[in-house]
């Protein structure tokens, strides 16, 4: 928790002291999608040769499914409340 | 850069070559993982702080903006917890961490795979894939009927990018800023949030 807090403030502070300088920015933007194809490559290789992965890609599917629902139909929800009693009407007429 | 289809790529290839044993072991049973990640995090941290969008909304921030991510959140939140119930395998520490990737599918994942393995971290790519792809195309019948912050709270952390486009489409433009607010504090919340779940 630490080392993961540590990382990002380190990183949102030198990306504010480095925001006017195009080319870091440019670079910045390829390494985090060349990072993360990597990292994505690496989660993929395991999970490939991961019978517990394989063998049980429906029940997997299934399971991402239920929870997006969940966590979709409860954020709309939520937001709608939000909505109604806080923002609407607002700069719309 | 989270809804690369270079990164669905790499995964794909990343499979492909996980079980066809083409790959010899130590690429596959090295620990290289956990650095590769605190790279990422700096490099994220980098694209945040550096982008002139940040500074534009922190400017025109007031604090009832505050609400929309909170909302998604306690939304989020407590949509999953049933969910978790209904499986055995899952706990609802589990569920609440594929939750709070609010739809950043690359770096949660990767996170909770590190943490928790590579069955959640499955589950947690799809689940948070799957909420991209649902924002995108319910985000015209949501904001038709259940008000014009429901988009952004479906997109949740994609809200500022990959999502932003069509939800400034049919929110309207004074959407448009809440969204990249709630988008962009989600997005910096996500490691936070699915660390402190998971340890």
């Amino acid at each position: 928790m630490f080392a993961i807090m540590l990382f990002l403030a380190s990183g949102i502070i030198l990306g504010v002291l480095v925001k006017h300088n195009k080319a870091v920015i440019k670079i910045t933007d390829n390494l985090t999608t060349w990072v993360i194809c990597l990292l994505l490559f690496s989660l993929g290789t395991s999970i490939g040769g991961n019978e517990k992965i394989t063998g049980n890609l429906s029940n997997l599917g299934m399971q991402s499914i239920v929870l997006t629902t969940g966590a979709v139909a409860g954020s709309v929800i939520v937001s709608y409340f939000v909505y109604r009693y806080f923002f609407r009407g607002e700069g719309e007429r | 850069m989270k809804g690369s289809i270079t990164i669905i790529v790499c995964f794909i290839i990343g499979i492909l070559a996980g079980s066809s044993s083409l790959l010899p072991d130590p690429i596959l049973e090295t620990d290289l993982s956990i650095y590769v990640l605190y790279a990422l995090l700096f490099l994220v941290g980098i694209g945040v702080g550096s982008d002139p969008r940040a500074w534009h909304i922190i400017r025109k921030i007031r604090l009832k903006i505050l609400l929309v991510p909170g909302s998604v959140i306690f939304g989020t939140y407590l949509g999953v917890i049933p969910c978790a119930l209904l499986f055995s395998d899952i706990t609802i520490r589990d569920a609440l961490a594929v939750g709070s990737g609010f739809g950043y599918y690359s770096l949660s994942s990767i996170i909770i795979n590190e943490l928790r393995g590579e069955v959640l971290g499955t589950i947690a790519l799809f689940s948070n894939i799957l909420r991209e792809i649902f924002t995108l195309i319910a985000t015209p019948v949501l904001a038709k009927y259940l008000g014009k912050l429901s988009p952004i709270a479906s997109g949740g952390a994609t809200s500022m990018d990959t999502t932003l486009p069509v939800i400034a489409k049919f929110t309207g433009k004074q959407y448009v800023m809440i969204a990249l607010f709630s988008g962009f504090a989600l997005t910096i919340l996500v490691p936070f949030l699915v660390t402190l779940l998971l340890s």
